[in-house]
């Protein structure tokens, strides 16, 4: 069972309270009567489910209810970093950055 | 007396606590403490089960967790049997009853042991290879032979008796083994204030203290120096000793399962004892000192009652006070044996040859040898057994060649070396990494928060293992917040080093030799397998492992792994790195299902929501169904009623009088905030903006792709606040829907969601007299059709309690739902069934609910729907707002297989024959002669029984239906075919005048 | 009108007992209960109109302000949740109707009920079922936080060192008292 930090609670809490709500930075488009099929079809179907570096929802559900972002290896299965929601993707740099911080 | 082959003055346990217990129905004596393999071989059996695939009488092999053979079944009662208990580990217990495993009709004599006989059809692979074909002969004939000739122990045919327990627990250091360097690292952790949990699977801490004679830690025998320890440990606050408990799981972020096993061997353990405990413990560090296991050695029919591990028969011996035999034979590859077999010797044992494979043995043993008068070979090997049901003699022979010599043993101990115990660190998933330097897999890269300490960590020498262990505890301690602590003093000397040895097969096993060398007992896999697998063309030892099943018995391949692996090494011609190593997976030794399901067994195995009325539908006789985690009330039947004429009748009167409903279970969320209105703009294909406070609208709710996610009655109760009902199967996730999109799409909206469900009890009054029975319960609200008019909600108050009353209907008569504050939903609804009951209503339950909703063409989202129906399909077009700019959905509803032509439609059905009633699920089809497979044109959704119309009544989902109204369509069954009519879905008061009263 | 019989209520966990020599778990009394949600703006209002300070760390509550109001709590949910609990049976919404700024408040009475696990193994036998470190340390006197008992979703409440609140919406109370009861059995809480 991972622990993990929720970005309102501030603290790490056990897997448990949590669930998984799919791939992160998904945003529906503000007009989405007009877009084109396949724009729609980008948008609700096709994932990119990476080897390695994942963005990800979670959402707090048992704990403060609140949805929010993971950054996740899904090689190692280790969570990165979480955000809340809304903030934008964090860059490879902040990525690395925090992995050697894990890494210590 | 408890034994023959008890050694008066040896071992620790009291001759005067004697326990007598059974084994195969014979009794015998034993004593406190030990193990039932112990006691079995302080009376001489040896002789414990039989191998699982080619039925071989097997003894001992080791005398702990490790062990693969001595398997058994214990008994307390008729519902507590547990198959496949190591004898190694369980404690004996008065009164105990054990029972051997996988032998018919007999221990002694076996038919399974054709086996043997048969094995050279039995090779690595036998069963992949031939009971491939003819497909259909493995339910009536493979497997059940199969499955009858071999297998474990027998599992219980009654419900568990015992009871479980659980704990999460959180500490700063976990210390898994309560050997010399658990025990130091404990201690060392605990000094700094850390909180600290110390487990071992065995009855005591001590680990190789146990048999290792003539270790001292600070001038006294290491086993009371780490009993003594152990208890300074338990004594100190800030310390949790764990006996008896097995770390079986490490888990990500240092979660470690341990189960510890509370009442196995007590004779009467107290009734309110739970047998295991599970702990889910999470740890900032954890410490890894889970010492080695020894390693047999690999040669022709080593496998026989008698011949064990060294150190099991030390342990025998120097713990227990058993000898395992008379006359022992020892057979090495390493120095440990030579400790056992001068124990042996000293305690009066006859130790007939050390045989040792090595040219040189370590310094100073020779002499040792020759001054205890004990013979020893070097450079020779034991490349035979005899005996039947016990080693009777070994065959001894030069490395270099000669001829071989038989020595007549009953006992034979052995010793190929010592394999660190890397399971945990490996589930960790750590990687392993090979010293080429002492030929062993050691930790490598750490992948969690943790340290090895001691013989897992390849630390061979005693005061280097302790000092590595100190050195480790306190670090532990102080990362993890503990205050600066001076090392415990803590010298140790005594204890050899046992690096070195040999893996792979021995003398006479190699790779020209046909003979049964067996790597892995559990599994009867033998080294000429392992070399088969790798000539059948498997080139990983993830394949060898797979084809031969080595290491994938109950343990785990603890004994066997290495000797697997260097085996098909040699056959690759190949470096044993280089051919990897396979994984260890949880457990590190088998679990109970009991300490898994734990509490969650019986009525905790799920909740079972009750609905503030359950207690009057009870004793008013209703009989319930579940609807997810809720009890709901099905029908009322009355005396002599079955299930159809107690939902006929309730279907008749709710639409002649009137009915009371129990819908508490809806889900209910309150929308408020100034944004409310907006919000359900976006998340309801309908319009919110113009309803009124104090009137309803039904509403759809899709998801993104344009299917019908749920629907539900909402009404408005003030500008800002709206009561929105959800399908009761549907309250979590809409809620969760909804969340999700104004927490991360919508979040500038000023509103809010609150799970409402369990607030309200929901009192449905449906039919003609439902405004006269509530009326006189009802203050503050104008009841008359006017006033209150169908889709119209009210706040006031019913019996004095605050309501809020919606005139709604799911039956198409008119009708209210009550909702309640849910403390005071059964004494209104007593007060409305007070009222009810003398005109002659009546209490319906879901049933009746389902065939009066089906009567009127109203769908149930999920059963109707099965997410891939849109509001058109079901005829609910209405329901969408045209003017709306967005709405979840809005854009999937204009994908271009949603607007095709032929969509499946919700229609109504109408059996040919009135009483036929169609099953739900059934096939509808346009001709019913065409070949088959046929066209399946859709499929029927809802079908009952109509009591009202006088006939059967359905819904179905069929392609272009609604165009196909009149058209006569066939439903195919096993028996025959029924011919059915496409209608509209309203099957009764078509006008829906009824619902204005 | 008048020949109305005032209905009385039923209480979901009436007449439930169990208890050992180390903790007693018993039904805790009825209470108003408000469902809480705001933007900041609203914060300070409704901390006046509640005559408690709605607390804004996670994992906090906080007392009532008032002499008439100390029985009342107010739970840190989320960051913009609380769920105010007052055992005098105040009207709550009527309290914080008419407070400033951007709020939701919706009367959540009867939707839970609550669980009083008090004695020396209070926090052992809470610790069966929840996954959350809930020594003094991780999880102080007057700590709350919304969590997992088994298999239901509670909010817990530490009221005092060995007493702790536990709080779940009223179908699932047999169940998660049940639960309690059930790992009270072991000896080792
Ligand atoms: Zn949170």
């Amino acid at each position: 069972m991972l622990l993990i930090y929720c970005p309102y609670c501030k603290e790490e809490r056990p897997e448990i309270e949590f669930r998984h709500a799919g791939e992160a930075h998904i945003a529906r488009p503000t007009d989405i009567k007009a877009i084109s099929d396949e724009d729609f079809e980008g948008f609700f179907f096709i994932r990119s489910n990476p080897k390695g570096i994942a963005f990800e929802r979670w959402r707090h559900v048992h704990g403060c209810g609140r949805f929010f972002n993971a950054v996740r290896d899904t090689v190692s299965d280790k969570i990165i970093m979480t955000y809340e929601a809304g903030k934008p993707r964090p860059s490879d740099e902040e990525i690395q950055a925090r992995l050697k911080e894990l890494a210590l | 007396m408890s034994g023959a082959n008890r050694i008066a003055g040896a071992g620790r346990l009291t001759p005067a606590k004697t326990v007598r217990f059974t084994f195969d129905g014979d009794i015998y004596t034993g004593l406190e403490g030990d193990t039932l393999a112990s006691a079995l071989i302080a009376n001489g059996v040896h002789l414990m089960g039989r191998s699982f695939k080619y039925h071989r009488p097997r003894g001992v092999l080791g005398a702990g967790s490790e062990e693969p053979n001595a398997l058994m079944g214990i008994e307390r009662d008729k519902a507590r049997k547990q198959p496949n208990v190591r004898a190694t580990v369980q404690e004996v217990f008065e009164g105990m009853t054990a029972v051997s495993q996988n032998r018919w009709p007999s221990l002694g004599f076996d038919v399974g042991a054709v086996n043997d006989l048969l094995s050279p059809f039995f090779a690595a692979g036998f069963y992949y290879k031939t009971f491939m074909w003819p497909k259909a002969a493995w339910q009536k004939l493979y497997e059940p032979v199969i499955r009858a000739a071999a297998g474990l122990g027998v599992s219980p045919d009654e419900a568990d008796t015992d009871h479980y327990t659980s704990r999460y627990i959180h500490c700063d250091v976990l210390v898994i083994g309560g050997g010399v360097s658990g025990l130091s690292a404990a201690l060392a952790a605990a000094r700094t204030g850390a909180s600290v949990i110390i487990c071992d699977e065995q009855a005591h801490a001590g680990g190789a203290f146990a048999y290792e004679a003539g270790v001292t830690m600070n001038g006294e025998p290491g086993f009371d120096w780490a009993v003594a320890a152990a208890n300074e440990l338990a004594a100190m606050d800030n310390v949790r000793v764990l006996t008896r408990t097995t770390a079986f799981g490490y888990y990500a972020q240092n979660f470690v399962g341990l189960a510890e096993r509370v009442t196995d061997h007590l004779a009467d353990p107290e009734p309110q004892q739970p047998r295991e405990r599970l702990w889910q413990v999470r740890a900032k560090k954890v410490i890894l000192a889970t010492g080695a296991i020894e390693r047999h050695m690999v040669f022709a029919n080593n496998d026989r009652p008698g011949i064990m591990l060294s150190s099991a028969a030390r342990k025998f011996l120097n713990h227990y006070g058993v000898a395992v035999g008379t006359k022992v034979g020892v057979y090495t590859a390493n120095d440990s044996a030579y400790e056992t077999a001068f124990d042996l010797k000293r305690a009066g044992v006859s130790v007939e040859a050390i045989v040792d494979c090595r040219d040189h043995p370590g310094e100073g043993l020779l002499e040792r040898a020759a001054d205890l008068n004990i013979e020893v070979l070097t450079d020779h090997s034991v490349i035979n057994t005899s005996g039947a049901r016990r080693i009777s003699a070994m065959t001894v022979k030069r490395n270099r060649g000669g001829a071989g010599r038989s020595i007549a043993v009953d006992a034979l101990i052995m010793s190929a070396g010592w394999t660190p115990s890397v399971h945990m660190f490996s589930q960790s998933r750590g990687k392993v990494a090979w010293d080429a330097d002492t030929q062993r897999y050691l930790p490598g890269e750490y992948a969690q928060d943790c340290t090895s300490v001691g013989a897992c960590n390849g630390t061979d020498d005693l005061q280097a293992t302790i000092d590595e262990a100190v050195a480790a505890g306190l670090a532990a301690g102080k990362a993890t917040g503990g205050k600066r602590a001076a090392k415990p003093k803590l010298a140790g000397s005594g204890a050899g080093n046992w690096s070195g040895g040999m893996a792979g097969s021995a003398a006479g096993a190699g790779p020209d030799t046909t003979v049964k060398a067996f790597v892995d007992f559990q599994n009867d896999v033998t080294a000429k397998d392992i070399r088969l697998a790798v000539r059948e063309g498997m080139h990983s030892i993830e394949h060898v492992k797979r084809f031969t099943t080595n290491g994938m018995a109950s343990d785990q391949g603890k004994t066997s792994n290495i000797h697997g692996l260097a085996i098909a090494a040699e056959a690759l011609g190949r470096d044993m790195p280089e051919v990897g190593l396979t994984t260890f997976r949880p457990p590190y030794t088998p679990v109970t299902f009991g300490s898994i399901v734990n509490h969650g067994r019986g009525k905790l195995f799920d909740p079972a929501r009750k609905t503030p009325m359950h207690g009057w539908e009870e004793e008013h006789g209703a009989v319930f169904e579940d609807v997810g985690q809720w009890k709901r009330a099905w029908y009322y039947p009355r005396a002599g009623e079955d299930m159809h004429a107690a939902v006929n009748r309730e279907c008749r009167t709710v639409r002649a009088v009137a009915g009371l409903f129990d819908a508490s279970t809806l889900g209910k969320i309150e929308v408020v905030g100034p944004d409310a209105a907006k919000f359900l703009d976006l998340m309801y294909t309908n319009g919110w903006q113009k309803l009124k406070p104090g009137r309803c609208k039904y509403g759809i709710m899709l998801r993104e792709d344009g299917f019908i996610y749920d629907d539900g009655v909402v009404a408005r109760i003030a500008e800002d606040r709206f009561h929105v009902t959800t399908t009761t199967g549907g309250a979590p996730r809409v809620l969760n829907h909804m969340e999700d999109y104004l927490q991360t799409e919508f979040p500038e909206l000023d509103v809010w969601l609150t799970s409402t469900s369990e607030q309200w009890a929901v009192i449905a009054v449906q039919g003609p007299k439902a405004r006269e029975i509530i009326a006189p319960l009802v203050e503050g609200i104008d009841l008359s059709n006017e006033a209150m008019p169908h889709m119209s909600a009210r706040e006031g108050k019913i019996c004095g309690v605050p309501t809020r009353l919606f005139r709604v209907s799911f039956t198409g008569e008119a009708g209210f739902e009550v909702n309640v504050p849910a403390d005071y939903g059964r004494a209104v609804w007593e007060a409305i069934w007070a009222r009810a009951e003398p005109l002659g209503a009546c209490a319906y339950g879901t049933e009746t609910m389902h065939v009066l909703r089906a009567e009127k063409g109203f769908i149930i989202v999920g059963q109707d729907t099965d997410g891939t129906v849109t509001p058109q399909d079901a005829g609910l077009s209405w329901a969408i707002a045209k003017s709306k700019p967005d709405f979840v959905g809005i854009r999937g509803l204009m994908r271009p297989d949603l607007v095709a032509e032929g969509r499946k439609q919700l229609v109504g059905l109408k059996t040919k024959d009135p009483k036929t009633v169609l099953e739900e699920g059934a096939q509808i089809v346009a001709d019913p002669n065409q070949p088959v497979p046929m066209k399946m044109l859709g499929h029927v959704t809802s079908s009952y029984w109509s009591e009202n119309c006088g006939q059967s009544i359905a819904m179905a989902l069929i392609a272009d239906g609604r165009a196909r109204a009149g058209e006569t369509l066939y439903v195919p069954m096993p028996d025959r075919t029924i011919e059915v009519e496409v209608t509209g879905t309203v099957f009764f008061d078509e006008k829906g005048e009824r619902v204005n009263g | 009108m008048a020949d109305i019989q005032a209905a009385s209520p039923q209480y979901p966990l009436d007449g439930m007992v169990a208890g050992s020599a180390l903790v007693q778990i018993t039904p805790a009394a009825p209470a108003s209960r408000l469902a809480l949600r705001a933007r900041p703006d609203a914060i300070a209002p409704l901390s006046k109109a509640l005559a408690v300070k709605l607390p804004q760390e996670p994992k906090t509550s906080a007392q009532g302000t008032a002499a008439k109001t100390k029985g009342r709590r107010a739970l840190w949910l989320g960051p913009d949740e609380w769920l105010v609990i007052d055992e005098s049976g105040a009207d709550l919404m009527a309290a914080c109707q008419g407070a400033g700024g951007t709020f939701s408040a919706v009367d959540v009475s009867n939707r839970n009920t609550a669980i009083i696990v008090s004695g020396p193994a209070a926090e052992a036998v809470i610790s069966a079922g929840c996954p959350q470190d809930l020594s003094l340390k991780a999880f102080a006197v007057g700590a709350c936080a919304r969590t997992l008992l088994g298999k239901t979703e509670v909010v817990l409440l530490r009221e005092e060192a060995d007493v702790f609140r536990v709080e779940c919406w009223r179908s699932f109370s047999a169940y998660a008292f049940a639960f309690l009861a059930e790992a009270l059995r072991d000896p080792m809480v």
